[in-house]
């Protein structure tokens, strides 16, 4: 629609013409502000921990068990540079040799959900599934935080309230 | 000839005074749109549009995804 829209502004004489293809799903996708009616409605964003540990591929095991343990976690996100997620490094598994890279520990294919889903059902959703937590990033797989089972239940409104 | 753009360029044109138009139907506008675009329907869009929108400023058209 967009598409027919940009050629329709042209032949209306507009010179500068310009098609954000992807639009507001994209937008919405990755985190950014909106408005409207529903623009408040509680999203995984809004909830997720933007503080969880992140380490890269190659740091050894020992390191980041310390840093997983002094901020009480029990998980850290392994990330490459521009916070792309690679994998998730669990608690259980920190006890490895401590010179072990984090790339031979981690779980590399993790749960994540987009930042602007409405948390809505997802507590039911991952207590099915026993999923405690889930990564949230944007459509382009960077990081925005994690998403624990038990900060969406201590939200008002929420099941267990 | 329309260019395409992401939404990095999209941040920055706006900071730069582009025009930001939403082309699907109100009720999804109203529901939900991006910080400071404006609402103009596909099939409102005719002559009275370049008294609506300003011709010498870039202008950036979006819908929901790539449809």
């Amino acid at each position: 629609m967009s598409a027919r829209a940009a050629s329709r502004l042209e032949t209306l004489g507009f010179r500068q013409v310009y098609r954000y293809q992807a639009g507001k799903a994209d937008w919405f996708a990755a985190g950014l502000p909106r408005e409207g009616r529903e623009a408040q409605t509680p999203r995984m964003a809004d909830v997720a921990r933007r503080d969880v540990p992140t380490c890269r591929l190659e740091e050894p095991v020992g390191a980041v068990r310390d840093r997983v343990r002094d901020g009480n976690w029990d998980v850290c996100v392994a990330v490459d540079q521009q916070r792309v997620v690679l994998g998730l490094v669990q608690a259980e598994t920190l006890g490895t040799h401590a010179g072990t890279p984090v790339e031979e520990v981690m779980q590399p294919d993790p749960l994540t959900f987009r930042p602007n889903l409405a948390i809505g059902e997802m507590p039911d959703y991952l207590k099915k599934r026993r999923i405690p937590r889930a990564l949230v990033t944007t459509s382009d797989g960077v990081l925005i935080g994690l998403l624990r089972i038990a900060d969406v239940e201590r939200r008002p409104g929420q099941a267990g309230d | 000839m329309v260019t395409r753009i992401d939404r990095h360029e999209v941040q920055k044109m706006l900071a730069a005074g582009a025009q930001l138009v939403e082309v699907l139907p109100d009720k999804e506008y109203e529901a939900e749109h991006l910080p400071g675009a404006v609402n103009m329907p596909l099939k409102t869009l005719g002559r009275q549009t370049r008294r609506e929108l300003d011709p010498s400023r870039p202008v950036i058209v979006y819908c929901h995804d790539y449809q």
